[in-house]
């Protein structure tokens, strides 16, 4: 446990004093602002009840896709490739609390990025006082509902960059490894339903185990107000088995 | 059951990268507070065998225990126990030394009250305590970078050090400074570094274990080593006798004196002279009374002691001997003592 303090408050202190840091969270608020402001127009023009939050959560995954990897990719692979993993695995601190370290370190930052983005509702309703509808931009249930989805499978995604991240000691093929991996869990499920092969009686099997991964039908029940407790079982387990496998890679190839 | 396990133990390591045997059998033993020179050519297993003790690599097969402690079962208990600095000194660039010291005094379970002095202790000793200390790692010259690496390994003072080529990129008054560091170590902290800077290794270390193609070719302190390797010690004349009466006079120093060469110097009729003679005889003595019994003048006699470099030359080039096809009966003969020092060198026994 103190090691694990060490580390986390080490991870914590390199994120505060690295650029990039500071680079990534401009660009990400530059983005999601950008959104922001496309989805208040199209609440505005189109004729529907559904209040801009819950616009807003159903992009989720165009930040996902790119933060992600740039947030993990870096951090088992660099230690790596510079050599400094190894001198971490010579001290008595364990495999299993430095990727603990690196996870909750990169979680905490993608968390802190979305969380700033609370701002925007207020900024919308307070700023642009006499365009927004302050109580539809406002409402609160679509809004914990959708931080929550972000929350958990924020916890699904981070661990994904990172186990992708003990794999190579080169942060490019983690990237990509991590981008390409996280487009199947959080695209797959939508897509195959799509697929015609539903249509047959015979993958009427597949329809629950497609709904039960699907994030985006996630996302619909949680800024409904519906939570769920499979998603929870789901995004944790899955997150608490990839750590688990990231351990064993970095404790056999160190 | 501290005080008499020996401080390293390798038993019989080996370690393959696929087909190609890195470490091949492996035995040597280091015992407490010894200082220990780790000497090979390149890619001879030194880093290997250093990456197997400090429990970052499993080795194939074979036993190394650290105080005791088997490094593959117990690598926890490894860990506590000691300070590693690798080959390449990764450190962190965007960190100062200051701060990094205390988190990798944090991570090694040094008390938490204690932190504080042992950080300034280790600097101080790598003479980082002054202006470094608040630098940038990643703006430090090389030599300093090494200088964090080895605070780095000694600051939670663990029972054993190991340091893979500590002095590489440094300048000589920083290697002197290194040198008087490990002096200070000896006796307290069992110390396992690799050089190929062979002086240096010659003049601060006890014990010196020579490493070829992954097996041990030369273990001892560099005295038994000498004995083995280099029988003969010569001796360097220089004086106004001539060729012939030189080689007269030679049976009166002593038997098996043999005159390797003779050349011209740039002073009028003085010759210089190389005697080679069993190094076990001291002849200065008899060397310059042989000289006046003829009335030579002596300008100059000189004991060449051979020096690490001469010994290292000589167990590589044995090693190699052996594993080369061409073999005539010297060779072979040679081949055939290296076999028997496979388990166990007679020079170990002997020291």
């Amino acid at each position: 446990m103190r090691h694990f303090l060490t580390l986390f408050s080490h991870e914590l202190r390199m994120l505060l004093i690295a650029p990039a840091t500071y680079v990534a969270s401009v660009l990400f608020l530059l983005l999601m602002g950008l959104i922001y402001l496309l989805v208040l127009n199209e609440a505005g023009t189109r004729e529907s009840d559904l209040p801009p939050s819950v616009l807003f959560f159903q992009v989720f995954w165009v930040p996902v896709f790119f933060m992600v990897p740039l947030l993990t990719m870096r951090s088992i692979a660099e230690e790596r490739r510079l050599g400094t993993l190894e001198a971490l695995m010579t001290t008595p601190a364990t495999a299993f609390q430095i990727v603990l370290s690196k996870f909750l370190g990169a979680y905490v930052f993608y968390l802190l990025l979305w969380g700033m983005t609370i701002a925007f509702p207020y900024i919308a309703a307070y700023g642009l006082e006499s365009t927004a509808d302050k109580q539809s931009v406002l409402e609160i249930a679509p809004m914990m509902g959708g931080y929550l989805f972000i929350a958990l499978s924020g916890l699904l995604y981070i661990a994904l960059g990172i186990f992708a991240s003990s794999l190579t000691r080169s942060q490019l093929v983690a990237g990509m490894l991590c981008f390409s991996l996280l487009f199947i869990i959080v695209i797959s499920g939508q897509l195959l339903l799509r697929l015609p092969v539903q249509d047959f009686s015979w993958m009427h099997w597949l329809d629950a185990p497609l709904e039960y991964i699907r994030s985006f039908k996630h996302l619909e029940d949680f800024s409904r107000g519906m939570v769920d407790t499979r998603p929870f079982v789901m995004y944790l387990s899955n997150a608490a088995l990839l750590l688990g496998i990231t351990t064993l890679v970095v404790e056999s190839k160190a | 059951m501290e005080s008499d396990q020996p401080a390293i133990e390798v038993i019989n390591l080996t370690k393959c990268y696929g087909p190609r045997k890195a470490i091949d059998g492996i035995n040597f033993e280091v015992s407490r507070g010894q200082v220990v020179g780790f000497l090979g050519p390149n890619g001879a297993g030194k880093s290997t065998t250093m990456r197997v003790l400090s429990g970052i690599m499993p080795a194939t097969s074979g036993v190394a225990r650290i105080c005791g402690y088997p490094v593959a079962s117990q690598s926890a208990e490894v860990k506590k126990r000691i300070g590693y600095m690798p080959e390449s000194n990764p450190l962190p660039e965007d960190m100062r030394v200051i701060e990094y010291l205390r988190y990798r005094a944090h991570l090694k379970e040094i008390p938490t009250r204690k932190i504080r002095d042992r950080v300034e202790e280790a600097m101080e000793v790598c003479e980082l305590h002054r202006k470094p200390r608040r630098r940038l790692i990643g703006t430090l010259s090389k030599g300093y970078r090494q200088r964090v690496g080895i605070a780095d390994a000694i600051l939670a003072r663990p029972d054993v050090i190991i340091m893979d080529e500590p002095t590489i990129g440094l300048d000589p008054h920083q290697i002197l400074g290194i040198r008087n560091l490990i002096d200070t170590l000896r006796g307290e902290m069992t110390v396992i570094l690799s050089s190929h800077i062979l002086p240096e290794i010659e003049i601060c270390c006890d014990k010196v274990i020579i490493i070829n193609q992954g097996r041990v070719v030369a273990n001892g302190t560099s005295q038994s080593l000498r004995q083995q390797f280099l029988p003969n010690t010569r001796y360097r004349l220089r004086t106004s006798l001539s060729k012939p009466n030189l080689e007269l006079i030679l049976p009166s120093v002593g038997r098996e004196l043999r005159l390797h060469s003779s050349m011209e110097t740039d002073l009028a009729g003085v010759r210089e002279f190389i005697v080679e003679a069993p190094s076990t005889l001291d002849l200065t003595e008899a060397f310059i009374d042989a000289l006046r019994a003829r009335h030579a003048s002596i300008h100059e006699i000189a004991r060449l002691q051979p020096n690490l470099e001469d010994i290292f030359m000589s167990a590589t080039k044995r090693s190699w001997d052996e594993v080369l096809p061409e073999t005539n009966t010297k060779k072979a003969k040679q081949a055939d003592e290296e076999d028997e020092e496979g388990s166990e060198t007679p020079a170990q026994t002997k020291a």
